[in-house]
């Protein structure tokens, strides 16, 4: 069935409610009861949750074939917890796993073997890179990798389209009782908004520390009442790669010109007031568009009432310097942020809070504007962060669809080149964000509007911003690469884009070259 | 066609062999930029960036930044066919280096027409500007400045400069004081354009806009430039700022008013002006209207 962004879903992954996408408010008013876990009550005193090994708490949690296991991944390229989880598992012979995590990267390459000899056969993530975009783009895992962004797994997990058997959650510290936290120990992690969901929803919970603290280890992000079992090892993670030093800021005059062009766009969009809000991710370009908001707030004598989002040392400055009164953090991203969270206005908030469809109204329905990356932009303003324009995954959508489709404003920042391969196109290799909720797109050859905001058009046209339809940066694009030729693909399905309210927005398929 | 007098606040140099900083510079917003066969590229690739040089020239929409050529040097067995490129690509002018007499400019012109002739381009219609280097080329700054129609500007380039004079190079430029005054006068005498050094310490931008300063203050028309970074900060200094602006109109206001009340004396905000401030605001607002600044109708 061809859906709402004219790509062809497959029949057989339409079967049992699920739908192909047809529109991005299409579900609002969506009215479904909410997955309860099974628990286990401690209703003795005595009880103890503190296991010698993550062997015995795999063993002691009743992991069987079949079964869902869940990931967060605060502990970024630094995560020594999933490979740990994956390597017991593996020599206890269970098989047929399916893995939700909140993102995969080269920190968990430990999956390869994993999937090649059928330990797991499912994988839900909302990130997918490196070794095990490799392996599941040659669609060596069983069954069909599902891509959600971070407000569409909180909604999994909410409905009950995941239901998570086991969750492993790795904390930076942890009392005997698994009230757990992201600061305190020797990783820090800041916050662990993702593992909310995971905590509160799966019928066993495990909590993987490398440092317990006395009772009760509050403000706690993983509370005590939710937590099965409590494992201490001797690491966690490799602290230097899990929240980095100060992420530099870009010297590059391409991406500070698309900055500038960024907070020009947000300054005359007509939002730009009091109290405004955003959220910017860590690119070059994006993270270099705070400078300049800073200027434009200092000129206009306001101030932003909360920025939200991975957060990072640009970010906590301006929070610091009281250009930001409130922080909302469902990721810290550098050493800064980690030091911050949790202190005075900068609150941990979780996943569902930030970006979940089905919940009463996230975060992201607040944002004024959002700034975001594209791998591919087509000239329908569909956008794909996730697949290489080799076909290869080696992406996230994280929290680009849900931000996109609450902000006020979505901007796009990419360069209109990337090595040759055109960034505007006329099609864009799978969509991860339909064009609908894509408002500007800013480019280092000029900014091109959505016709449906006219707006933005009308208010920008006043003003120097080099304005060019997405048809002509796709000509400026061509001029250079030429027209691509399209990506040649086998008929094997291996992973399917879910939107963030659950339908179908695109299926990847595996590339020929992979043959 | 050649455009003697525009606003040429930066020139940006760019290493023609490399194809990624060639293919699209106009996005930093340059006024110049200036494809260099000479000193960057290295000896075994002066005919690939020759050719790239013709491709990007021929191809490329530059979106009305103008394109110079930096050849090189006229004793050397590349700059017939360095010229033959630019000048077939159709290249707004040629930059002459290590330039030191007026017969050199005019040997560089002879092979400008004669690739002018060759591949059908309109005779004149490509500019020339020399690049003075030692203490002879500043001494003879006028004779070279007038050795040629074709002529545009000069410009100083301090590293040969500054050795051959034995001097060292200073954060305050001393050194450089004699020979930017002195090709100054002699570009203003000539009536050609003059444009300074480049500036190397690119992470010194404090440094860089003294200098800036100090050039936009003597006189000087732009600078060269060797980072994108530098194109944005050069117009910010060059640009005159609001208050200039302003001032340039009250004279040209005073200007007409006593034109038309046949009043003799001027009189701009509260204070008699001399006639001869007229040409400077004039040139203030012409700056201030190329560079986008400027919308009014005075000029």
């Amino acid at each position: 069935m061809i859906n709402s962004v004219g790509r062809d879903i497959p029949d057989e992954y339409l079967k049992n409610g699920v739908e192909p996408f047809q529109g991005i408010y299409y579900r609002d008013g969506y009215t479904y009861p909410k997955a309860a876990p099974k628990v286990s009550a401690y209703v003795k005193p005595t009880g103890d949750k503190m296991i010698a090994s993550i062997r015995g708490a795999i063993i002691a949690s009743g992991l069987k074939d079949g079964m869902t296991i869940s990931f967060h991944h605060h502990l970024r390229d630094g995560d020594y917890v999933v490979n740990m989880v994956m390597k017991e598992i593996h020599q206890l012979g269970i098989k047929d796993l399916t893995v939700c995590a909140s993102s995969l990267g080269k920190a968990h390459s430990y999956l390869v073997p994993c999937i090649e000899d059928g330990t797991v056969t499912g994988i839900s993530t909302s990130g997918i890179r490196d070794e095990i975009g490799e392996v599941v783009s040659e669609g060596k895992l069983k069954n069909p990798a599902v891509i959600r962004s971070h407000g569409g797994r909180a909604r999994a997990i909410e409905d009950g389209t995941v239901k998570i058997d086991v969750a492993f959650i790795g904390a930076s510290t942890s009392d005997a009782f698994g009230n757990a936290s992201g600061k305190g120990g020797q990783s820090d992690t800041g916050v662990l908004a993702y593992a909310d969901g995971d905590a509160k929803y799966a019928n066993k919970v495990v909590v993987i520390t490398d440092t317990i603290v006395d009772v009760p280890n509050f403000p706690a992000s993983i509370k005590g009442v939710d937590v099965d079992y409590v494992v201490k090892v001797d690491s966690i993670g490799d602290p230097t790669k899990i929240a980095t030093g100060a992420l530099r800021l870009t010297t590059d005059t391409r991406e500070l010109d698309m900055a500038k062009e960024v907070a020009k766009c947000m300054y005359y969009s007509g939002y730009f007031k009091d109290g405004f809000s955003f959220q910017t991710g860590a690119g070059g370009p994006s993270l270099a568009t705070t400078t300049f908001l800073k200027q434009y707030m200092e000129q206009d004598h306001i101030t932003c009432g909360w920025a939200m989002g991975g957060v990072t040392e640009p970010i906590v400055n301006l929070f610091n310097e009281g250009y930001i009164k409130t922080v909302l953090d469902d990721q810290s991203f550098d050493l800064a942020a980690v030091a911050s969270a949790n202190e005075g206005r900068h609150f941990e908030i979780s996943a569902s809070q930030y970006a979940n469809p089905f919940n009463k109204g996230a975060f992201v329905n607040q944002l004024n504007f959002v700034i975001l990356g594209a791998l591919e932009i087509d000239t329908d303003f569909n956008v794909n962060v996730v697949q290489g324009s080799n076909g290869v995954l080696r992406g996230a959508p994280g929290g680009h669809p849900d931000t996109a489709a609450g902000a006020d404003v979505s901007i796009i920042v990419a360069p209109l080149i990337r090595s040759r391969m055109p960034t505007v196109r006329d099609q864009v290799t799978s969509v991860t964000t339909p064009g609908e909720s894509i408002d500007v797109v800013v480019t280092d050859y000029g900014v091109a509007v959505n016709p449906k905001r006219q707006d933005l058009l009308k208010a920008f046209r006043q003003t120097n911003i080099a304005l060019k339809s997405i048809e002509e940066l796709r000509d400026l694009a061509y001029q250079y690469t030429g027209k691509p030729a399209p990506v040649e693909f086998d008929d094997q399905v291996v992973a399917l884009v879910e939107y963030r309210d659950g339908t179908i927005i695109d299926t990847i398929r595996k590339p020929k070259s992979l043959n | 066609m050649a455009v003697k007098q525009r606003i040429r606040r930066s020139m940006i140099f760019l290493n023609t062999q490399r194809a990624a900083l060639v293919k699209d510079a106009f996005v930093y917003h340059p006024d110049c930029v200036i494809f260099d066969l000479e000193d960057a590229v290295a000896e075994n690739e002066k005919d690939s960036a020759r050719i790239q040089l013709y491709q990007t020239l021929k191809q490329l929409d530059y979106q009305g930044v103008e394109r110079w050529v930096r050849v090189n040097a006229l004793d050397s067995d590349l700059i017939n066919e360095d010229i033959r490129a630019a000048v077939a690509g159709g290249a707004e002018g040629i930059r002459l280096p290590k330039t030191e007499t007026a017969a050199e400019v005019k040997a560089a012109a002879q092979k400008i027409e004669a690739a002018e002739k060759e591949f059908g381009r309109t005779v004149g219609q490509t500019m020339l500007m020399a690049a003075l280097e030692s203490p002879l080329g500043i001494m003879n700054a006028y004779e070279i400045a007038t050795a040629d129609d074709r002529m545009m500007g000069i410009a100083l380039s301090a590293g040969d400069y500054t050795r051959t004079m034995h001097a060292k190079r200073t954060v305050a430029g001393t050194e450089l004081f004699g020979a930017r005054s002195q090709m100054l006068i002699a570009a203003r005498a000539a009536g050609v354009m003059a444009f300074d050094t480049v500036y190397t310490d690119t992470d010194n931008e404090e440094g860089f806009k003294e200098e800036l300063r100090l050039i936009k203050n003597m006189g000087f028309d732009g600078k060269s430039c060797i980072n994108p970074k530098q194109i944005g900060i050069t117009h910010e200094i060059f640009n005159p700022s609001e208050q200039e602006i302003q001032h340039a109109e009250h004279v040209m206001e005073a200007v007409q008013d006593s034109k038309d009340n046949g009043v003799g004396v001027l009189t701009v905000d509260g204070k008699m002006v001399d006639i001869a401030w007229v040409e400077g605001a004039e040139r203030t607002l012409k700056l201030a209207k190329a560079a986008g600044i400027y919308e009014g109708e005075l000029v």
